[in-house]
């Protein structure tokens, strides 16, 4: 028998022949937040600076300045355009002038850039989670991984209260990467520190 | 392998001789020689005490946490009565989306699988992702015999591997070591390292980031566990905090995911429930850093060759026990360990197992077979604060109760305790033959000369009891000779 029938065929053993109904599963957990936006928003920058990312709010029409704002809180003073890299459905607004943007090259090759710059899919108020989905605005997995600075642009719009809502907005096959802060460990004695092997620095563009 | 029939269908345990399930002796024996360790006490006692202080405060927040955790019971219970069919949908999705799914019997399977995925690449070293399940079947030490390099790149593990050491905890392998030891064990194994290093774990992270980054950069093979795969759509889940799980997950050409086959779940929905429990329980945050959700192979982002082990290994064995099934419920979020009195004392060590604490006195002797980790069932104090904090709400006392229970029922021969026990039943069915036990009881006050308990030598084989407890003085009367007196019989 192959590894694959006898282990199927071992679950039919342990579960008998005259099964258990499969339980009820009850979702009476909250599923949605009816809170005002405004509120929520300020929840989710409340979650993100508990983790230590820094966040800049603007109105749509001051977004070009405030990602080059962002990039000065993220990067030492004196960067370069050209050491940064954006995701190719970045729209051109929010691009500083002489930034790269990911062509497909071979992914360890961002790893040369100092910062990123991305848009999201969908941002969790409640646990301060950022998703990116790997489409053009996201980018690939690698852009947000590799430069040691990343700047997400969230719009007010992308903003839901909890766990459940975002999960229900995603597009379910594609990559997808939640993130909350910067990265972190908590491996020595428990006590968590910023900054390890993803973007050490987290800035957050929040439209709205 | 093993079988105990106990009227249940017998289905094989984990093989013996391969992998980290058993310890070396028993549970009281290893125990004792962790709590001489001053610095391991001191260690453990800091970092659960920081650890349950965080999660308290972000459970609380959660006004419908107890609604989850229902939720997240429920889930699971409805994922182990037909785990045949969602495996076979998990497998339909994933091959669907461009992976390729395998399936082992055993960790001498897996880690034969992993083995010849890694050696058809052509490479001799791998980058890990933190995984239990390769731990459980020493994965790293098969792939070693192999000629193949397998790098830890989570922090803790990486310490635990760079220091020659065993993992001692389910999410913090290092728990064990306090800043100072890890200073030490990095300038001694990373050539590299600056001597200037201090044992600031800001410091000592940067030191991990330093090393394994031109690792991570060069990796073409990367092997991974699941903290979860979504039935419906073949999405396979890990959460982490550091990166490195993303740069395994997303850098190198191949990645080969091991993970248990009672780790799915069947619909995309359940994920909200988990990812709510999961990091709150875990590590205390909200959410974790990173969580990376993949479902097969994804052109041009990530990984081009894809293959998911679906690991057995004692687990239909497990299953097959309606009572003990329910540790195989576990989330792996290590919350139980935290609260553990016992565990706090001795350690993840002293278990013997990847899998300690106790989830791990539930777990290890039913992948086993329970003769194989005897003592574990007993490694409890049975205070049920385990169950309190359990996400998924395992019943893991009355789990232990119940392996308890087999262990007796599986000896040959009468221990000494069943002989007492049967000789107090006779006893204690006759007033007469109770009232002169309970005279004859009263002589031990001779003993005590005076003290509120007996003295800790008494012959054997009551000295098995008074090593490490204490036997209270009987009083000078009994409760009903008190009421007769006070009351007239």
């Amino acid at each position: 028998m192959s590894s694959r029938n006898e282990v199927l065929a071992r679950i039919r053993t342990a579960l008998g022949t005259e099964r258990a109904p499969v339980p009820e599963i009850v979702r009476d957990y909250r599923t949605t937040d009816e809170r005002p936006a405004e509120e929520l928003l300020d929840v989710l920058v409340d979650r993100l600076e508990d983790y230590k990312a820094t966040v800049l709010r603007c109105t749509p029409g001051e977004i070009p300045a405030t990602v080059v704002a962002a990039l000065d809180t993220g990067l030492p003073a004196g960067w370069a355009p050209a050491d940064v890299v954006v995701a190719p459905g970045v729209p051109d607004p929010w691009r500083p002038a002489g930034t790269a943007e990911d062509d497909g090259r071979p992914a360890v090759e961002l790893a040369d850039f100092s910062a990123t710059v991305v848009g999201v899919a969908v941002a969790i108020a409640e646990t301060g989670t950022l998703v990116l989905d790997g489409s053009p605005l996201s980018g690939r997995r690698a852009l947000s991984l590799l430069p040691d600075c990343l700047v997400c642009v969230v719009i007010a719009d992308q903003v839901v209260g909890g766990v459940p809502e975002g999960l229900a907005r995603l597009e379910r096959s594609a990559p997808l990467t939640m993130i909350s802060g910067p990265s972190a460990t908590s491996d020595i004695e428990l006590s968590r520190v910023e900054g390890v092997h993803g973007p050490r620095t987290l800035v957050v563009v929040l439209v709205g | 392998m093993t079988v105990v029939d106990l009227g249940m269908p017998t289905l094989p345990h984990a093989p013996r001789g391969v992998g980290h399930l058993r310890g070396n002796r028993p549970f009281p024996d290893a125990a004792r020689d962790a709590l001489r360790d001053g610095q391991l006490r001191a260690n453990l006692g800091h970092a659960t005490s920081t650890i349950r202080a965080k999660r308290a405060a972000v459970v609380a927040e959660v006004p419908d946490w107890e609604q989850l955790r229902a939720a997240g019971k429920a889930i699971k219970a409805a994922t182990m009565a037909r785990l045949d069919a969602h495996l076979e949908e998990l497998e339909r999705q994933v091959t669907a989306r461009g992976g390729t799914v395998h399936w082992a019997r055993d960790a001498i399977e897996a880690n034969a699988i992993v083995t010849e995925l890694v050696r058809a690449t052509g490479v001799h070293e791998v980058v890990k992702v933190k995984s239990m399940a390769t731990q459980e079947i020493g994965l790293n030490e098969a792939l070693e015999a192999a000629g193949i390099t397998a790098h830890e790149t989570d922090l803790a593990e990486l310490i635990v591997q760079l220091g020659h050491d065993q993992p001692s905890h389910i999410l913090v392998p290092a728990i064990h070591k306090n800043r100072a030891e890890i200073r030490e064990i990095f300038l001694r194994t990373m050539p590299e390292v600056d001597p200037g290093l201090s044992d600031d774990p800001r410091e000592l992270a940067m030191a991990a980031r330093a090393h394994l980054r031109e690792r991570f950069l060069r990796a073409e093979v990367a092997i991974s566990g699941a903290n979860f795969a979504v039935a419906e759509t073949g999405t396979l889940a890990v959460v982490e905090s550091e990166g490195n799980g993303r740069m395994c997950l997303t850098l190198p050409r191949t990645l080969i995911t091991v993970m248990g086959i009672e780790k799915l779940v069947p619909s995309w929905r359940d994920l909200e429930v988990f990812l709510q429990l999961l990091p709150r329980s875990s590590t205390g945050e909200r959410m974790n850093p990173y969580t990376s959700l993949w479902t097969g192979v994804t052109p041009g982002d990530g990984p081009q060759d894809f293959h998911l082990v679906l690991l057995d290994n004692g687990r239909t064995a497990t299953l097959a026990d309606e009572v003990g099934r329910e540790a195989l419920h576990c989330i792996r979020c290590s919350a139980c360990l935290n609260v553990c009195p016992v565990y706090e004392r001795t350690g993840g060590h002293a278990y013997g197992s990847v899998y300690p604490g106790p989830i791990g006195a539930v777990l290890s002797p039913q992948l086993t077979g329970v003769e194989d980790n005897a003592s574990l069932p007993y490694a409890s104090s049975l205070c049920g604060a385990c169950y309190d904090v359990c996400p998924v709400a395992i019943d893991i006392p009355s789990i232990l109760v119940h392996l308890r229970a087999e262990h007796v029922e599986a000896q040959k021969h009468a221990t000494p305790e069943a002989v007492a026990f049967r000789v107090l039943a006779k006893v204690m069915s006759h007033p007469r033959r109770w009232r002169m036990a309970q005279k004859a009881a009263g002589l031990g006050r001779l003993l005590a000369r005076g003290r509120p308990t007996m003295p800790a030598a008494l012959p054997p084989p009551a000295s098995r009891w008074t090593q490490s407890r204490d036997l209270p003085t009987p009083p000078k009367e009994t409760f009903t000779q008190a009421w007769a007196r006070e009351h007239g019989s």
